[in-house]
């Protein structure tokens, strides 16, 4: 008789008949397939160009795939990803910051002139810049909310006079080299996580997976909420761990997964759980999707604005730290050139909207993945920077029409 | 909050608005306004278009600041200086354009601003509370997982008006509520407006439909031009507050109206 009346007694989610509800695999598989469909592309474009590229660069030069230019794709990726990283927060919020480039040029003239120049200890200096990054996200802020200074004008007026703070600080030498065998450039060089600790990392998102839904599923089986089935979970456990086994097994043909790149996706990890399962974050898809929604909601918008373009300019300012770490130098031209678009261009790509509201931490890694593998195939293929830089813009623009139209079929199928 | 610790009597005021103006530019928006809402009673908010009522509402939910007069509320003088304030302090508030980001889940709208635990937001806990608070409003969500920009506008509003419920707070503020309803959620939301006047609490409401007005209203305050223009009760008939409204017995209405009895009068 219990069974009988568990069966009658529809789950509280599960009352509205007109509701299809998809479950097992081939529920997850149709449920994606009706996603795509109405525009939301999720990871998608993503690995449709992550394999274009592959296809195209690799039988143009087959170094492309080697193992060990692979990892120095990483090493390469690094310093942009944690830039793009940061314009997430902005784009979330549907402005932007120009001065990402400028900024990170910057902070590695300030880490040049600090750590090498005037001896300062190399965390001293981080903490230094990282705190430069965060005041020159505060005038942005405070421009934006005081003034309601559109962040495009006042972030471009950063550019200029961010650049010209770099050029300042540098003095007439212009460049500044880094001692080869400090931590920071072998950081940004040489040094490659262990063996196991790769394996390991790699395996945790899929093992986070099937933890986190047996989990969710006891907690809302006990509200008397339904549950997903374990075995999409498990399907997409399996996929990830060999999809990410198989990267790092052939890395490690190579010289391995490099501490620069852990570092970045472990950021990438922290800002993703800040937006997903924090209140800020919340606040911050709010303030994104209707500001003035958010602002009746009691949601403070200017110092979630303020918030946002704080953690921009920090991360700009360390993934300067990073470039010069990498380039084991601190020169003029740091940070200027395609620095700025690629990184704009990595979170568009990634999936992050230029609209605002729509976006995650994983587009920055997604789509740098991108941008740096289409420079670094056309740098293997030898071509000059001017070709560079009109196949990476024309890149960009795909990437924002494939949003704009994405987004015009999410509003006709009811997504926001 | 030494607010929140006081049980109202019925009839014990919670909300006085004394002279309150409203300037915009040139355009005097609310001139002296009086009102006065106590424990367990529905006011009624009635007036043409650009009568000043949603600004009314607006400056009452913390969005608009007023150019003059006082607001007192429990007794004691405050200024609702943001939206967070009024929110707080237990004035919740219904808008006319609902107020709902539509890239959000039905969940993350109804707590938006007031998660349950900040730094790893429980999401079962508020599904629960959100299906709780819909069912009690009779609600017909499909999921609450959607995001609001799938929901048609009947369920717009009721999102809304569970949304202001959520904080339990002293007055509610519905801006026109009903106006996107169908004919049974119109009746369970006059339903829920009884409720919560009957759990001891204010309820400001604005409606151009007299009728639900009438059903629900234990006294109707009456703008024009931005100013009060009497206070009547629900017996009153519909031609004297459509007088009330229009400010005149003179006026398109009554015209009809009379020339709808002549026409009557000659057919017989």
């Amino acid at each position: 008789m219990t069974q009988d009346s568990n069966t009658n007694i529809p789950q509280l989610d599960r009352a509205d008949a007109r509701v299809r509800h998809d479950t097992g695999l081939a529920g997850a598989v149709r449920g994606f397939i009706d996603q795509v469909r109405s525009g939301d592309l999720g990871m998608l474009p993503v690995l449709v160009g992550l394999l274009l590229i592959s296809v195209v660069f690799s039988s143009l030069n087959p170094v492309f795939l080697a193992p060990n230019n692979l990892v120095n794709l990483l090493f390469d990726a690094a310093a942009v990803g944690l830039i793009a990283l940061g314009v997430v927060c902005v784009l979330l919020l549907g402005e932007i910051d120009l001065s990402i480039g400028s900024m990170s040029g910057l902070a590695s003239a300030m880490t040049g002139v600090l750590w090498v120049n005037a001896g300062v200890p190399l965390p001293v200096t981080i903490i230094a810049v990282a705190l430069t990054g965060a005041f020159v996200g505060v005038v942005f802020g405070f421009l934006r909310n005081q003034f309601e200074m559109p962040s495009f004008v006042a972030t471009l007026a950063g550019l200029l006079t961010l650049l010209g703070l770099q050029l300042y600080i540098l003095g007439p030498t212009g460049s500044i080299n880094m001692p080869f065998t400090s931590p920071l450039v072998r950081f940004g060089q040489i040094l490659i996580m262990p063996a196991w600790l790769s394996y390991i990392v790699a395996i945790l998102p899929g093992a986070l997976i099937v933890f986190g839904t047996l989990r969710t599923n006891q907690q809302r089986l006990a509200a008397g909420l339904s549950s997903s089935g374990m075995s999409v979970a498990i399907a997409k456990a399996v996929i990830l761990s060999a999809a990410l086994g198989f990267a790092v097994f052939y890395l490690e043909q190579g010289r391995g997964v490099p501490w620069m790149f852990g570092a970045f996706v472990f950021l990438v990890v922290i800002l993703d759980y800040a937006l997903v399962r924090t209140q800020w974050g919340r606040s911050m898809f709010a303030v994104g999707g209707n500001a003035e929604a958010a602002r009746r909601s009691g949601i403070n918008v200017n110092r979630i604005r303020m918030s946002a373009f704080v953690v921009c300019s920090t991360f700009a300012a360390l993934g300067g730290v990073f470039a010069a770490a990498r380039l084991a130098s601190a020169s003029q031209q740091a940070g200027t050139g395609d620095v700025n678009l690629n990184a704009i261009a990595a979170a568009v790509i990634g999936g992050t909207s230029l609209f605002g509201g729509r976006g995650s931490a994983w587009s920055a890694l997604l789509g740098v993945l991108v941008i740096m593998a289409i420079s670094n195939g056309l740098t293997l293929l030898n071509l000059s920077s001017s070709l560079r830089y009109m196949i990476t813009g024309a890149v960009l623009a795909i990437a924002v029409i494939v949003d704009s139209l994405a987004r015009r079929s999410r509003a006709s199928n009811g997504r926001a | 909050m030494t607010q929140e610790n006081k049980t109202l009597k019925a009839g014990e005021p919670i909300l006085r608005l004394e002279g309150i103006g409203k300037q915009f530019g040139a355009v005097t928006a609310l001139d002296d306004i009086a009102l006065e809402v106590r424990a367990g009673e529905v006011v009624a908010l009635v007036g043409d278009n650009g009568a000043g009522k949603s600004t009314l509402v607006k400056v009452l939910a913390g969005v608009f600041q007023p150019t003059s007069g006082t607001i007192e509320y429990l007794g004691e003088k405050v200024s609702l200086e943001t939206p967070g304030k009024a929110l707080e302090m237990g004035i919740a508030t219904v808008f006319q354009d609902l107020a709902l980001c539509e890239n959000l889940d039905v969940v993350s709208n109804l707590f938006l601003g007031h998660e349950v635990s900040p730094w790893r937001l429980d999401e079962v806990q508020m599904e629960v509370r959100a299906w709780t608070l819909l069912q009690e409003l009779a609600a017909r969500i499909p999921s609450v997982r959607e995001p609001i920009a799938s929901l048609s506008g009947g369920q717009r509003q009721t999102v809304a008006i569970a949304r202001s419920l959520l904080l339990d707070p002293k007055i509610i503020m519905l801006d026109e509520p009903t106006a996107a309803l169908g004919v049974a959620q119109t009746a369970e939301v006059l339903n829920l407006i009884e409720r919560v006047r009957d759990r001891g609490h204010g309820v400001i409401l604005i409606s151009h439909n007299m009728e639900d007005v009438r059903a629900v209203a234990d006294r109707i305050v009456v703008l024009r031009l931005g100013k009060n223009n009497g206070t009547y009760t629900a017996d009153t008939s519909h031609q004297e507050l459509v007088s009330a409204i229009t400010g005149a017995s003179e006026n398109s209405v009554s015209r009809r109206a009379a020339k709808k009895l002549e026409e009557v009068g000659d057919i017989q």
